[in-house]
């Protein structure tokens, strides 16, 4: 059976996200880690574009690499010699660790792939019965933003976050703004 | 355009939009204030808290109780994101009772007195009466979210203290584990379903034919990743390593608050999603039930037995805590309208007593600046009546006659028998024979040993001073005529079951 064209794709993707990922745990420097943390988060993009889900590919691209690799970064650059941490990526518990995640993976992948078919018989599409209806892709953005803010969905929600990132905000504020007895 | 959006809905709100508007009148008070004045902002979020309480009990005795005999369809509400029934307005009278009297505890420690302190309480208040009244995954979620991240930043709040500054990163970080593993769950139960709504997916799972039967295994995987989630909330055994840490570090009123509001609002999320059958009928042939059941036995064994051994006092309540979480989930885990009925009525008398226990924590641990057991020692000739309040509180969560614990155990022990799980009821009493060692240690060095500063007793402010009292009528009242207000959580429970309507 020939790989089709998106197939090739896909595993190219695959390979730079887990590579970059296996990066990110084994490096000793750690703005090497967030650098590769960085090329892992535009392979997740990269399928999401592959799913046909675009706006959460421009989400992923703008708030992890846009965002969050950025505040990554500047915490190491402000908290560590540049270039020069030299401590080991691993502890005692690694194996212990290895051990727990390869039995959690192996339970995900037996109990998940029972249900959606890894490997689906000849000519079945890679999907359940329970698939996203088509309707639901088209106009997903527009779709989306309508449903933010009607009655009928998700407005109660979309509220409550911005209170939740008022809070956030404030905490943030209050965790950075210098102790009173360092104030001049 | 204008939305057509029915008066009930606004109106199920009310409580919610009056806490927002509540939030954002601290921050601006918080500017006006005198710094001389700073309680004034705490008391301010007490009235306000207390007036809320008023507009919620008002508009329950006008628009008629919202009770099971409503039909579904009628109490779900704002596209099914919140269900407006008994059960949200039993735990939203909870989380205002909470806040209006940690509100009350906290406005005389100096280093809270900031408008943040209070405006985060609110929005800890807003999420958990939400994450109470919430019927969808999403809606959960995001009420969740808005408590917990309140409650990070103000476990860490006192900055300057390292042991403060500790307990909120470590809540943090388990905190941020816990949710992101029971989001997966949740993607998972979207993934077989392509709902969010509680009650669409649980009529989806519980009739057969719309699901596959190797659904079965993916249900069961999500609802073990949601009780992760659930079970950090609630500080259920093995997810309650963070309970004794933060505990101990964060600040005394918000122990208070986060250990009766938040564990309140893990269980009214924990009988909410079960009940709804998301994750197969809600009754003892699950596979999940076995879990829980475990869970419940091991959270009260091993809190209990841990707890004698602890020689802080606020780490002594930490395990108790943890102790009485497992004797709630006796109640959840009957799957029956008296069950869960009990363990509402349970976390209510837990409500008033625990944060009794820690107003006076928080009064001796400031003037003796130590939270051991021994800073305890003859408090009852020191400060009697203080000395009274916690002897009540101890009573309460030891279930001893004439306190609100009584009855708590009471009713969830029953409930227990009746549902034929005499041997659960069983373990629980035995563990509270053990729990009464603890409980009684803190009353032996009140009352019988001494103290060189017996003759200075401990300062109490009147807001103080009244907090304390209503919280002790309450326990002692709820001791007394627990009938009524039994009827009334269970009455309130009976929606969890009423899923055909």
């Amino acid at each position: 059976m020939d790989p089709t064209i998106d197939q090739i794709i896909f595993l190219i993707v695959s390979i730079l996200t887990l590579g970059a990922g296996f990066v990110v745990v084994t490096n000793r420097n750690l703005l090497y880690s967030a650098l590769a943390m960085m090329a892992s988060f535009l392979g997740v993009a990269a399928i999401y574009v592959l799913l046909d889900a675009g706006f959460l590919a421009a989400a992923q691209l703008l708030v992890y690499i846009g965002a969050i690799s950025i505040l990554v970064i500047f915490a190491i650059m402000m908290t560590r010699r540049l270039m020069q941490s030299t401590e080991t990526s691993f502890n005692a518990q690694w194996g212990m660790g290895i051990f727990t995640a390869l039995v959690v993976f192996g339970l995900f992948v037996a109990v998940i792939g029972n249900f959606w078919p890894l490997a689906p018989a000849a000519g079945q599409p890679l999907a359940s019965g329970t698939a996203v209806p088509d309707g639901m892709l088209q106009d997903s953005i527009a779709a989306l933003g309508r449903a933010f803010v009607s009655v009928d969905a998700f407005v109660i929600p979309f509220e409550l976050a911005s209170v939740m990132l008022l809070a956030a905000m404030v905490g943030a504020i209050l965790v950075a703004w210098p102790k009173a007895e360092d104030e001049v | 355009m204008t939305p057509d959006i029915p008066r009930s809905w606004v109106l199920a709100l009310a409580p919610e939009i009056s806490l927002v508007i509540l939030l954002l009148a601290v921050f601006l008070f918080d500017r006006l204030v005198k710094p001389t004045e700073r309680r004034r902002v705490g008391l301010l979020t007490a009235w306000g808290a207390f007036a809320i309480l008023l507009l919620t009990v008002g508009i329950w005795l006008v628009g008629g109780e919202p009770s099971t005999q409503t039909g579904l369809a009628d109490s779900l509400m704002w596209g099914g994101m919140i269900r407006s029934d008994g059960v949200s307005l039993v735990f939203k009278l909870m989380f205002l009772v909470a806040l209006a009297a940690s509100s009350l505890i906290s406005l005389d420690v100096e280093r809270l007195q900031r408008g943040e302190f209070f405006a985060l309480l609110i929005a800890a208040t807003l999420g958990f009466s939400l994450m109470a009244a919430s019927a969808d995954l999403i809606m959960l979620y995001v009420a969740l979210e808005t408590a917990s991240i309140s409650s990070y930043i103000l476990a860490g709040f006192a900055t300057e203290d390292r042991k403060s500054a500790e307990a909120g990163m470590k809540y943090f970080v388990y905190g941020a584990f816990a949710t992101s593993v029971m989001l997966y769950g949740m993607s998972l139960i979207y993934g077989i379903t392509t709902q969010t709504n509680l009650y669409l997916v649980g009529s989806m799972v519980m009739n057969a034919s719309s699901i596959p039967a190797e659904a079965n295994a993916v249900l069961l995987l999500a609802a073990v990743m949601i009780v992760a989630g659930f079970g950090f909330k609630i500080s259920a055994v093995p997810f309650h390593f963070w309970t004794p840490d933060i505990y101990e570090g964060a600040p005394t009123p918000f122990v208070g608050f986060v250990s009766t509001a938040s564990k309140a609002a893990g269980f009214a999320v924990f009988l909410r999603v079960f009940s709804a059958g998301i994750f197969g009928a809600p009754d003892s042939s699950s596979m999940w039930w076995a879990m829980l059941v475990a869970m419940a036995i091991i959270t009260m064994t091993l809190g209990n037995f841990v707890a004698i051994f602890q020689k802080n006092i606020k780490r002594m309540l930490a395990y108790s805590s943890i102790a009485q979480a497992g004797y709630a989930m006796i109640g959840l885990v009957t799957m029956s309208p008296d069950g869960s009925g009990a363990t509402m009525f349970y976390l209510l008398m837990y409500l008033f007593t625990n944060i009794a226990l820690f107003g006076v924590v928080m009064l001796v641990g400031k003037e003796t600046n130590s939270v051991e057991m021994d800073s305890f020692n003859g408090l009852s000739r020191r400060s009697p009546h203080l000395a009274l309040v916690m002897l009540f509180a101890l009573l309460s969560l030891s279930g001893i006659p004439p306190t609100a614990g009584f009855f708590g155990k009471f009713f969830i022990f029953k409930a227990a028998v009746d549902a034929g799980l005499w041997w659960l009821a069983l373990v629980g009493i035995l563990n509270a024979f053990v729990a009464l060692y603890y409980y009684l240690n803190v009353v032996k060095c009140m009352y019988l040993y001494r103290s060189d500063e017996e003759d200075k007793p401990i300062p109490v402010s009147r807001a103080v001073k009244v907090g304390l009292a209503v919280l002790i009528f309450f326990v002692l009242y709820l001791g007394v005529f627990a009938g009524p207000a039994f009827e009334w959580t269970r009455e309130a429970a009976g929606a969890f079951f009423a899923l055909a309507g």
